[in-house]
């Protein structure tokens, strides 16, 4: 209870604190791939006259959060590790084949199909979702599964706003979302390592969550194949399989809907996969992470470090049954 | 004196050998160094190691079903120096994840070993051929005399334990570690058949 009574008092900041972070985002946004060099030069010149923890940011044990958890000063992952080392199984098993494979992705043009419980169901072209929200850039944490981490500056839609637009009936309890099934475009849909096409969902608080992302872009520019293109979600309390990536269909339905990890190994996959340092993978250890770039493990913070703004959320839960 | 020129073409077979398993070492090294192993360069030295061990175990294991099927008794030798390069690539495996991977975490390392069953399989796998190296010599051999060959059948648990360990950590896709398996189920089933068509065929 003592936590939350901090949480209150920075309620009334929020506005402000999000206004001036947005500007340091940005400086960190326009320098792109070179953000991390950039970074490190400050750092250097800073080193003498400022306590030895705020030097370099990657290592420093508290890094500047924003309160709505939508900014982190911590570095972020370099733009060639963050297009070159993915999962997305629809190109390939190995960490490198999404990069060498996704050439083949036609995103122009691109429809999501909204259906289900909306009102206003129909095929969206990509454009018209765009023009659903405002557009936000955002740097969250990235946690896979896998037990590794990135930090990525996002470029999206609020997903809650956008959903808000096709307006949900009241029996919309839960949001389902489909990737593209085209096993030309996709040569990993060729083999069936996964049951295709790759399915994921959230629960409806879950998705109006202002943290929940339809991100566009990264990095300042367009996403590239293997991270997703053009249409992703990311959802950065959960572990990466839950964001998932090129988006055709967005449905609304008061069942929870089928995962694609979870119908394939439902002991290790939950359809919560909240990150929790406290409940291991069956076969690995979740309580620690490699953020891609440094060389030993960091410890992992439970809700991926945004339990302050998503632990409400599961209030009552049983986070252990609820993996 | 006869045997001169032949012992002389061995130790050069011998060193080829070596030194052409240690090129995927030096490679990673060299690699590490640049910098060119990748998003995750720890992982691929893992998985780099890992690989390179069963791949010179499943080698070692392949000697004496290639000897006794082709006649090739020039291949005997290069047994041992297969089974310890693998042993050396188990090390170099083992101490990365340990020592530079979990450095500090000692909590999770142990934890890992012992109830993680992929790092337990491996684990195991690393502990069998410990022995197996120390007792590879030629003064060792003398002295177990007919024992030393019980002992270094545990190489065959070892082998399994390694695939094991592999197969175990792959999260779907499982071609390559059952590739592994098949060869090894292959390796072992050639020691097992001429038992087995003994004793169904009759005498």
């Amino acid at each position: 209870m003592l936590i939350r009574r901090n949480r209150l008092a920075e309620l009334p900041e929020r506005e402000v604190t999000d206004r001036s972070l947005y500007l340091r985002r940005r400086d960190l946004i326009i320098a792109g791939g070179l953000a991390a060099g950039a970074l490190l030069l400050p750092g250097c010149g800073r080193a003498e006259d400022a306590p030895a923890a705020s030097t370099d940011p990657a290592r420093s044990k508290s890094p500047v959060r924003s309160p709505d958890g939508f900014t982190t000063d911590e570095t972020p992952t370099p733009f060639e590790d963050a297009t070159t080392y993915n999962n997305f199984y629809e190109f390939g098993t190995d960490k490198g084949d999404p990069s060498a494979n996704a050439a083949s992705l036609v995103t122009k043009p691109w429809s999501v199909a909204i259906e289900g419980e909306v009102a206003k169901p129909g095929s969206v072209p990509l454009e018209q979702i765009l023009a659903a929200a405002p557009v936000v850039e955002r740097i969250y944490r990235l946690r896979c599964v896998e037990a590794w981490s990135m930090v990525i500056p996002w470029r999206g839609l609020p997903l809650g706003q956008v959903l808000a637009r096709f307006e949900p009936t009241s029996k919309a309890k839960y949001v389902a979302f489909r990737t593209l099934l085209d096993p030309d475009q996709m040569p990993g849909q060729r083999r069936a390592v996964l049951d295709w096409p790759y399915r994921e969902g959230l629960r409806m608080d879950e998705a109006m969550h202002p943290l929940a992302l339809l991100a566009t872009g990264m990095y300042g520019r367009d996403l590239p194949g293997q991270n997703g293109a053009p249409l992703r979600l990311i959802v950065p309390w959960k572990y990466g399989f839950k964001s998932i990536k090129s988006i055709v269909s967005i449905r609304l339905q008061d069942t929870q809907p089928e995962t694609t990890w979870n119908l394939s190994a439902a002991g290790e996959y939950g359809f919560y996969a909240n990150v929790n340092p406290d409940v291991d993978h069956p076969r690995w250890s979740q309580k620690r992470e490699k953020r891609i770039g440094d060389f030993h493990r960091t410890r992992t913070l439970p809700f991926n470090g945004y339990a302050e703004q998503v632990a409400q959320l599961y209030a009552g839960m049983d986070l252990r049954a609820n993996y | 004196m006869r045997d001169g020129p032949r012992r002389l073409r061995s130790i050069r077979g011998q060193a080829g050998l070596v030194a052409l398993a240690l090129v995927p070492a030096a490679w990673l090294g060299v690699s590490a160094l640049r910098g060119t192993l990748g998003a995750n360069p720890v992982e691929t030295l893992e998985h780099s190691t890992g690989e390179w061990t069963l791949r010179l175990l499943l080698a070692t294991l392949a000697v004496t079903p290639l000897r006794r099927a082709f006649g090739w008794a020039w291949l005997a030798p290069y047994r041992r120096t297969l089974g310890l390069l693998a042993f050396g690539y188990c090390c170099l495996h083992l101490s990365i994840y340990a020592l530079v991977d979990l450095w500090g975490a000692w909590d999770t390392l142990l934890e890992d070993v012992l109830e993680r069953p992929y790092i337990t399989a491996g684990f195991t796998g690393f502990l069998l051929l410990v022995p197996l190296a120390i007792t590879s010599t030629r003064a060792w051999l003398r002295r177990l005399g007919r024992r030393w060959i019980v002992l270094h059948r545990l190489v065959y648990a070892a082998a399994v334990a390694g695939c094991l360990h592999f197969l175990w950590l792959v999260k779907a896709d499982h071609r390559e570690p059952l590739i592994y398996l098949a060869i090894l189920a292959l390796l072992l089933g050639a020691r097992v058949w001429p038992y087995l068509r003994r004793a169904v065929a009759p005498a």
